[in-house]
């Protein structure tokens, strides 16, 4: 018999050594997340994963589970805190969804549909950051970048390339591209790299494939994504 | 007597910085607004032409601010509005014309009228009656208190007539899954 902890209310069983997350994922249970790849070791950055645990908040993407544990996540409290996470999001980059490629397929979007975003609530930050079109077959498009490190853990864990790093602080920080030029097409990255694979947003994009999948038939069109827990994840995982 | 009760709510709706998508696609509520109008009456509108807004119930605004009138209009809506509704992308987070934000005005305007190839000694336009444009584009919600935000580029017919309804009936608005799009 394995252990459980309860998750709002309902019993999960977990493997010895998982995560909150990983458990509730295995389980079918959709936790907010946006830094998390089952493939990689967690960043525990975004905070979108955070849960009550024993009445205290914590990222349950870097929190172990233990039997016993009392957990709370899908609350009005914790999706409204979820809720403002997202939307400092939206403003501090370009978040522009009706021109991007990515639109219906992003995880930040339809992570801002499941919590009920209607509006972006703060004062844009409206950055200048300009695109890195040097790459014949990528796009680089910062502007929608949200820290979320995925393509620097794949870059330097799976590829063995290091070509993406977070570079500055607090609000200074940002994704660079690993070469004295700063450009991508003076990098190793081939269009193979787990990488290149892994953006939840649109900033890592393929050129000449943005529209094959007309907008409105896309992942989050179909289906909303908590509703897709079980399918994507199992593919993941 | 309940004379009150059968009272029209008073709509008005404006278009600032935006395209008119999001006009047209209201209109795409198609013969719903039949049963709208038994509720609603238009006060200033592109659909009406009435140039000044009264007192209204009910205010929607496409657009986003791209220039000193839009402002102005915004807060006239603002002050006779008891409902004022941000009406997609570009009134919710500036839109397409929020890209401009990063460009120097001074840069845009150089490139628009004197620079851009096929211009016969190009001027910048400086008639009094012209609108200043503003440094930024911005978002209705930066300038004035928004209650109700319908996002999309534009938004559906649906989801427009999703958000009239609630807010006839005196309920909250709520857009589930399908009708929240940003795109
Ligand atoms: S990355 Fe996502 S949220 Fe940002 S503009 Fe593209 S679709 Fe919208
Ligand atoms: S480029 Fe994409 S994967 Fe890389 S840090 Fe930014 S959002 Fe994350
Ligand atoms: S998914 Fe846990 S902090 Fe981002």
């Amino acid at each position: 018999m394995s252990d459980t902890f309860i998750l709002d209310g309902r019993e999960i069983p977990f493997a010895p050594g998982q995560t909150i997350l990983q458990a509730a994922m295995a389980a079918g249970v959709y936790i907010p997340r946006l830094c998390y790849h089952p493939e990689f070791k967690p960043h525990g950055s975004c905070k979108l994963c955070t849960v009550k645990v024993n009445g205290r908040h914590t990222a349950s993407c870097t929190y172990k589970a233990a039997p016993g544990l009392e957990v709370e996540s899908n609350t009005e409290e914790l999706n409204a805190e979820r809720r403002t996470l997202v939307q400092m999001l939206f403003v501090e980059g370009n978040h522009f969804c009706p021109s991007c490629e990515k639109s219906g397929d992003c995880q930040l979007q339809a992570t801002a549909y499941e919590l009920g975003m209607m509006s972006p609530h703060f004062d844009h930050f409206f950055p200048d950051r300009p695109v890195d079109a040097s790459h014949p077959d990528l796009l680089l498009d910062f502007n929608r970048c949200i820290l979320c490190s995925l393509c620097v853990r794949a870059s330097r864990d799976v590829d063995k390339k290091n070509v993406f790093a977070l570079a500055g602080r607090g609000i200074g920080s940002h994704l660079i591209v690993n070469a004295a030029s700063g450009r991508l097409a003076d990098t190793n990255v081939a269009l193979e790299d787990k990488a290149v694979q892994v953006c939840p947003v649109g900033v890592i994009l393929r050129k000449r494939r943005g529209f094959a999948v007309p907008i409105g038939q896309r992942t989050y069109d179909k289906a909303p994504i908590s509703g897709q827990a079980r399918t994507t994840w199992q593919e993941e995982g | 007597m309940n004379v009150a009760a059968k009272k029209k709510l008073k709509v008005a709706t404006t278009s600032l910085a935006g395209c008119f998508g999001c006009h047209m696609s209201f209109l795409d509520i198609d013969e719903r607004l039949f049963e709208l109008v038994e509720h609603v009456e238009l006060d200033r509108s592109p659909l009406t032409d009435i140039k000044e807004v009264g007192a209204c119930d009910i205010g929607i605004i496409e657009g986003g601010l791209c220039n000193a009138e839009n402002v102005h209009v915004l807060q006239t809506f603002r002050r006779q509005c008891k409902v004022l509704i941000a009406l997609g992308a570009c009134a919710v987070n500036g839109g397409l014309p929020a890209q401009r934000n990063h460009l120097p005005l001074t840069d845009i305007l150089s490139e628009v009228y004197l620079s851009s190839p096929g211009l016969g000694n190009g001027l910048i336009p400086n008639d009094p009656e012209l609108p200043l444009p503003l440094n930024q584009v911005h978002p209705i919600h930066e300038v004035v208190k928004v209650d109700v935000f319908i996002p999309g580029c534009p938004p559906s017919g649906d989801a427009i007539w999703s958000v009239l309804t609630d807010l006839l009936a005196g309920r909250e608005p709520r857009l589930g899954h399908g009708l929240i799009h940003y795109d």
